[in-house]
């Protein structure tokens, strides 16, 4: 924005990386230019497989093996990095150059405190003596804030929250004053109040000290809030860059408009996440038994409107599945912990219900309980009337009703069993619980992957051949194989990049309009329950603080944990055009 | 990379992504890839393909009858006699060949059942935590706390002096090993969001365990077996080296090795020394074989 560009701090000028695999050599990374001021936030977007983390660890020479700079320069003060000799970097990184990375307790040493920790690095770059190094380690943790320094200093990082271990790792990448902070996803993993408190906290450190600092991320509304100018990287390449309110209100590319479209923010629909402009709800494409086969008639004009929320008549009915005082809670070494305690609610047909809450809320404890995976201790929870809690969890898989009530699990990478192909994943509760023969099988494994977006050719596939979404689309065609009444997600978008999030979620909106499914559905993100779910809990250390509808809850959240969650949340800058029914970005 | 490629709306024809690599590779050419990858690993099936055609074809291949005596004793190796022979005149070459039969066998028994009751322990400890768990980790606690050679020969000794019991000793001084990988791959997988689908889907726990769970520690057990079975040939032929299990005339390469240690001081160095030599082949052998062995049964190393 400024008129005259400051000199710049350190400048990466086309810089490609390769790496050297079975085959060949693979550019990971071409033509990446950026440059830094001083006092100036750099963000570098891009999901999955962009090449934003391999051009920042190029950029410190911290590749894996394999990787190597083949093309470029990276000017830090004067010095190319690129041909620096090993040694004059082992002693710019850390002092001038210091990094964060994902994964705080991983960047911790496990047998050491973090005392010790930080002294070894201040002793290293020279900046305390063997007897002064305790006082220093304790200036650098007061630094970042910490409550209580002196606890702190003497705790391994095991002892210390995920949030925790992050200040330690930011107290240890700003003890030697460095002048440039790379911070790669540094929030990614933690809960969003703890987010909002780590990036806070960087923003001001950054301001303080007048660094310069890159932040890699995924997340651009988290990138838009924090960063004076940010960079969009897609297959290894920039493909634009802006401020954020540039690339927000302009977007120039097709990619960035599609990034722009697919970030969650308050107000949009989920038809408005996806690029491209499509027809009414999808029909389903093969004869179906199904009871009414006519398309959705009316096209919702309101866009606050979720899809699959079809009012359901009768409203005296009873209600689909209803949980009774359910509690449970666990043996630790440090004592009784109570996952859940004396949680109460129901779930009425063909309608969705969000569970939010944060890490050890207890919501996917609960989500296993209502999926009859794990047993409560007290409590009963009956499913059309029927008491599902008289059959233990471990001998449920040959309930009657076990068919009726399926999860979606989130995709870690070990949602699918990794030595079957997909074919055989989607078809295994077929095997199981119906009578199917081997041909109607198979013709409904192909029925489940059309109606999952999953293509026939996928199915021989194995896990590892397959990229997180379509992943994801296995894993509801196998939910779904059995056609439930009742849904249980559990996460299913947590761990995708944003475009494919917002595909799914809208498959799963389709899947739900066209077989009337209630869903329960289990997120940390109050703008997927927005998208989502007619009504909502929050829970929070095991108890329910908050339930309604999901426009009561979210337009005049109750509880001050609710309002807490909803203010922690990044809330990106407005986005100009938004596509309409026949908005300019159809291809 | 191919995570960041646009997702395909649902419902919309895609054809582009799907001729990618359409339909996965199948087991034989996955095998065949890995075996181009590991020139090691070649080596050790070449190799364990010439030890199982001269177990199989045994006596037919042995130029003289390995338990035929004769008047030429301790001749050094040469054209008639390559291997030499030993101080009743009989063939060690032929000896040599004949005894391979009997060792792998001892090898591949001994295995096959620690490998199978192992597992089952292993399997059991790790997805049943509790007390049965206690009394299977003691048990094999137990078994480890002995020095294993010393526990095989106290076996053989307690329970006489057969081949049979030879296989059965180096079976129980394996089996810890086993179970070891076994519980630790199933711990680590019991509560995988994949088992708790298998439970969703009807499958009953045991089912969880042996067809969803078991098979996915092929790859370490895989490894296992055949560093455990160059063990195990070395372990039978100790015992019979230290004169239990298998009995003379009969030809074994631990007993061949025990007569021909007598003469090295003498100078017949042969006799000793190629028997030796077969033993160590044969550990090669199957320790070669290990990495090879784990990437062809574990999918995912197909691309």
């Amino acid at each position: 924005m400024s008129p005259t560009p400051p000199p710049s701090l350190l400048r990466v000028r086309d810089l490609a990386v390769s790496f050297r695999t079975r085959d060949a050599d693979v550019e990971a990374v071409r033509g990446v230019d950026f440059e830094l001021a001083p006092g100036e936030t750099l963000g570098i977007v891009g999901e999955s497989g962009s090449g934003k983390s391999v051009s920042v660890q190029a950029m410190m020479r911290i590749l894996d093996a394999g990787g190597h700079i083949s093309c470029g320069e990276i000017l830090y003060s004067g010095i190319d990095l690129r041909r620096a000799a090993e040694r004059d970097l082992r002693d710019l990184r850390g002092r001038e150059l210091a990094m964060v990375f994902q994964d705080p307790r991983g960047a911790l040493n496990p047998i050491r405190t973090v005392g010790r920790q930080i002294g070894d690095v201040l002793r290293l770059h020279a900046r305390a003596t063997r007897t002064t190094a305790r006082a220093a380690a304790m200036r650098a943790l007061e630094a970042v804030r910490i409550q209580d320094p002196g606890r702190v200093l003497d705790a391994y990082p095991f002892e210390l929250s995920g949030g925790m271990c992050q200040r330690v790792v930011i107290a240890l990448a700003l003890a030697c004053d460095p002048r440039v902070l790379i911070a790669d996803e540094p929030t990614t993993g933690l809960d969003v109040t703890t987010q909002r408190a780590v990036m806070d906290l960087i923003a001001g450190l950054i301001r303080e000290r007048g660094m310069g600092a890159i932040l890699i991320t995924h997340d651009l509304a988290l990138a838009a809030g924090y960063c004076d100018r940010i960079v969009v990287m897609h297959d290894g390449r920039i493909v634009e860059r802006g401020t954020p309110a540039e690339l927000f209100g302009r977007p120039r590319e097709p990619y960035t408009r599609r990034l722009v479209a697919a970030t969650l923010r308050p107000g949009v629909s989920l038809e408005q996440l996806l690029p491209e402009v499509r027809p009414a709800r999808r029909t389903v494409a093969d004869p179906d038994p199904d009871p009414d086969p006519d398309p959705d008639p009316d096209p919702d004009p309101d866009p606050d409107s979720k899809p699959g929320s079809a009012p359901v008549d009768g409203a005296s009915v009873e209600p689909l599945l209803s949980a009774r005082s359910i509690s449970l809670s666990f043996d630790t070494p440090t004592g009784q912990v109570h996952a859940v305690r004396d949680v109460s609610f129901e779930i009425e047909r063909g309608r969705s219900l969000g569970l939010v809450g944060e890490s050890g809320s207890g919501k996917s404890t609960t989500a296993a309980i209502v999926a009859r995976l794990q047993d409560p201790d007290t409590g009963t929870l009956h499913f059309e009337g029927v008491d599902l809690t008289a059959v233990p969890a471990r001998r449920f898989a040959r309930h009657a009703l076990r068919p009726r009530i399926q999860m979606v699990f989130q995709d870690s990478g070990d949602s699918l069993n990794p030595r079957h192909r997909a074919r055989h994943s989607i078809a295994e509760p077929l095997e199981r619980l119906t009578r199917l023969g081997r041909r109607e099988r198979r013709d409904r494994v192909h029925a489940l992957a059309e109606s999952v977006g999953l293509p026939g050719s996928l199915l021989e596939r194995f896990p590892h051949q397959l990229s997180g979404g379509q992943r994801a689309r296995v894993n509801i065609a196998r939910a779904i194989a059995l056609d439930p009444a009742l849904l249980v997600l559990d996460e299913p978008t947590a761990a995708l990049d944003v475009s494919i999030q917002a595909v799914v979620l809208n498959l799963i909106a389709d899947l739900r309009a066209e077989r009337e499914l209630a869903c329960l559905f289990v997120t940390h993100d109050l703008e997927v329950v927005r998208l989502m779910c007619d009504d909502v809990l929050v829970m929070r250390a095991g108890e329910l603080v908050e339930r309604g509808t999901v426009h009561q809850v979210l337009e005049a959240p109750a509880h001050e944990y609710t309002r807490l969650l909803m203010a922690a949340r990044p809330v990106p800058p407005p986005v100009a055009v938004v596509a309409g029914p026949s908005g300019p970005f159809g291809k | 990379m191919s995570a960041s490629a646009p997702e395909p709306l649902p419902g919309a024809r895609v054809s582009a992504s799907t001729s990618a690599s359409g339909s996965a590779p199948g087991a034989f050419a996955h095998a065949r890839r890995v075996l181009r990858d590991n020139p090691v690993t070649l080596v050790g099936f070449v190799l364990l393909a010439l030890l199982l055609v001269v177990a199989v074809g045994g006596e037919a291949l042995a130029p003289y009858d390995p338990l035929a005596s004769s008047d030429a004793v301790l001749q050094a190796p040469s054209f008639a006699h390559w291997f030499g022979t030993d101080a009743l005149g009989r063939d060690v070459f032929s000896r040599v060949l004949v005894a391979t039969r009997l060792d792998l066998s001892i090898a591949v028994a001994a295995v096959s059942i620690a490998c199978v009751v192992g597992s089952a322990l292993g399997a059991v400890a790790g997805y049943f935590p509790g007390a049965l768990e206690s009394v299977i980790d003691r048990l094999l606690d137990t078994i480890m706390a002995f020095p294993l050679f010393v526990l095989a020969m106290g076996i053989v000794a307690a329970l006489g002096n057969t081949v049979e019991n030879i296989v059965y000793a180096t079976a129980v001084i394996n089996v810890p090993f086993y179970a070891r990988v076994v519980r630790a791959e199933v711990r680590i997988r019991r509560d995988a969001a994949f088992a708790r689908a298998a439970r969703l889907a009807g499958n009953p726990e045991w089912r969880v365990l042996l067809v969803h769970l078991l098979p996915n520690a092929l790859p370490p057990l895989t490894v296992q077996v055949s560093l455990n079975l160059g063990w195990a040939v070395l372990n039978a032929a100790g015992l019979s080296f230290i004169g239990l299990g298998v009995r003379p005339p009969t030809p074994e390469w631990g007993i061949m090795v025990a007569e021909g240690a007598n003469y090295i001081v003498s100078g017949e160095w042969w006799l000793a020394m190629f028997p030796g030599a077969a033993l160590m082949l044969a550990v090669f052998t199957f320790n070669l074989m290990g990495d090879g062995l784990r990437d062809i049964v574990d999918p995912a190393k197909r691309t």
